[in-house]
């Protein structure tokens, strides 16, 4: 039982990535792989600064505002110099990993005798129930703002941008500040991930964001699967679907371990199932 | 309202595959005036509305849009003044948004798009009478996606986004080619309808020469990027359809 609430209080924290995954690659139509660069940046800073004893009202703006750069940077590259979104990330993300290992100073940084934001907020008895109320909180909060802003004429702007460039540069926008805006706004919810995923687990680790891009691109495709499927258009439910794919992928992931599969199988499992739910829907397509 | 003055451009300039697609033209176009543009394919037609609204610069020569230097300004900045049409239905509007969205984003086209919530139950009224004018029966159905809506439907309804926010110059780049005759025919008559109603200086670039005969206030024909006829006024209304015909024969 302990594993599927692990598994929960996972996917909670990892809603962040599948949100700004949700952004850059739904919205703004940008495949953007800064993610495994952002995300260890995020890590790395939360745990500098909270093991410099900074409180949460420096904490979290500085992590947010450190994956925003980041993805503002791989928006400068793609939309000034011109350079294809994909070849964008890799650079930032490669970038990054020095950049993350200069300020960590070594590879791992634990968070042994530093408050986490869970130690800070005892709201329940139970650890475990005390953090997943504090990350439901934080998961609520940052979909409500996020829907709010999908639904703000700003936000019509960005949705306009990934899906017709042609009409809303005629309609005023400069296309290339809002592609701008929207990754450093999916990084920085990425490094919001990062966040409370380095408290939840004590440490920051300069691997910690190898190939987590794929859990944001699995969550999203897990609720796009669904969104087709029932032909969903409210903005409030799609961010929710997203959220709530989050939290499967990591029960199947957990469900995988549970089997007896070798741990070191992980990344290979979780690649095969994210093929599996893309390609589902077009095999059972091609039949018909 | 719309000045050239010597403008010049060549795509691939310095390369075997060099074209000259406009070639030193001059050009004033008065305020409420309605330009028909005809001309046959490649001769420039779509070069030259793009430099208007800013989606390509001219290599020489300047522009100017109701008194504004605009020659180096980006085609989002011209947005102020100007609205486009596109020859495509799919251009012209966002085809995942609901019909209410694309309005909104349409209504604040010369403003900023600020972190409050526009579509509100006045606009909604608002954007409902003014789609009720079309005789579509869209005005029902809002909150419809853009892109499960017609060709013809699509380009009438990028017609009154057009006017939601103030507008001086409308550009219409072969708006009907893509539809159907009749939906086409209800497209003509909603621009030229909505040109007149709002005063719009306007150009649109057709193939139709029934629609170049039949609309307009001054007609421009184009050839190899140079203005090779240029009628206006009473002259205009003096010209027969067959003249027109003949001039491409
Ligand atoms: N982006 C471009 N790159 C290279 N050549 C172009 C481009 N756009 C237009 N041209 C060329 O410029 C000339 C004028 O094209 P265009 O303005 O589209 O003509 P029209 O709209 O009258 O059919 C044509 O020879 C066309 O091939
Ligand atoms: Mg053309």
């Amino acid at each position: 039982m302990d594993f599927y609430l692990t598994a929960l209080l996972q996917g909670l924290c990892f809603s962040g990535i599948a949100l700004g995954i949700y952004i850059s690659m739904k919205i703004f139509n940008i495949p953007d792989i800064t993610t495994d660069g952002s995300y260890t940046l995020g890590g790395v800073v939360t745990a500098i600064l909270l093991t410099h004893q900074q409180p949460v009202y420096i904490v979290l703006p500085a992590v947010i505002l450190a994956g925003a750069l980041a993805g503002a940077i791989t928006g400068l590259i793609h939309t000034r110099l011109k350079v294809n979104p994909l070849l964008a990330g890799i650079l930032v993300m490669t970038a990054l990993y020095s950049v993350n290992l200069t300020l960590m100073g070594r590879s791992n940084i634990p968070l042994v005798g530093s408050k986490t934001l869970f130690d800070k907020l005892p709201l329940l008895a139970d650890p475990n129930q005390n953090t997943g109320i504090i990350l439901s909180m934080v998961v609520l909060l940052i979909t409500l703002l996020i829907g709010y802003l999908l639904k703000t004429d700003f936000g019509l702007a960005m949705r306009a941008t990934g899906n017709s460039e042609t009409m809303i540069r005629a309609l005023g926008v400069n296309t290339n500040s809002m592609k701008i805006a929207g990754l450093a706004l999916a990084n920085g919810l990425i490094a919001l991930s990062s966040y409370l995923m380095t408290q939840f687990q004590g440490f920051a680790d300069i691997n910690m964001g190898i190939g987590i891009v794929i859990t944001g691109l699995g969550s999203v495709i897990i609720a796009e699967t669904i969104i087709n499927w029932l032909r969903i258009t409210s903005a409030w439910l799609s961010l929710a679907l997203v959220i709530a794919g989050a939290i499967a992928f990591q029960m199947v992931l957990a469900v995988t371990l549970s089997i007896g599969v070798d741990a070191n199988l992980l990344k290979l499992v979780t690649a095969v199932f994210v093929l599996l739910i893309v390609s589902l829907p077009r095999l059972s397509f091609n039949k018909n | 309202m719309i000045a050239l003055n010597t403008v010049h451009k060549v795509f691939n300039k310095g390369k075997a595959s060099a074209v000259t697609a406009i070639n030193n033209i001059s050009l004033n176009i008065a305020p409420g005036e309605f330009v028909v543009v005809v001309g046959s394919n490649g001769s420039g037609k779509t070069t030259l509305l793009n430099l208007v609204a800013g989606s390509i610069f001219t290599d020489a020569g300047s522009i100017h849009i109701d008194g504004n230097d605009v020659t180096r300004m980006a085609d989002h900045q011209r947005s102020k003044w100007v609205a486009r049409v596109f020859q495509n239905p799919l251009s012209g509007t966002a085809p995942d948004l609901s019909i209410i969205d694309n309005f909104r984003l349409a209504a604040i086209r010369t403003q900023r798009k600020g972190l409050s919530i526009g579509v509100t139950g006045n606009f909604r009224e608002k954007v409902r009478q003014h789609i009720a004018i079309l005789g579509m029966s869209l005005e029902n159905k809002l909150e419809q996606p853009m892109g499960t809506l017609s060709g013809g439907q699509r380009q009438a309804l990028t017609l009154v986004m057009s006017v939601m926010d103030s507008c001086k110059v409308l550009l219409l780049d072969e708006p009907t080619a893509a539809l159907d005759p009749r939906s086409a025919d209800t497209v003509m008559r909603t621009a030229d309808k909505l040109i007149h109603d709002f005063k719009l200086t306007s150009v649109l670039i057709t193939h139709n020469l029934k629609d170049a005969y039949q609309y307009g206030s001054r007609i421009i024909q184009m050839n190899e990027g140079a203005i090779l006829r240029d009628i206006s006024g009473d002259d205009k209304g003096r010209l027969s359809q067959n003249e027109i015909f003949n001039w491409f024969s």
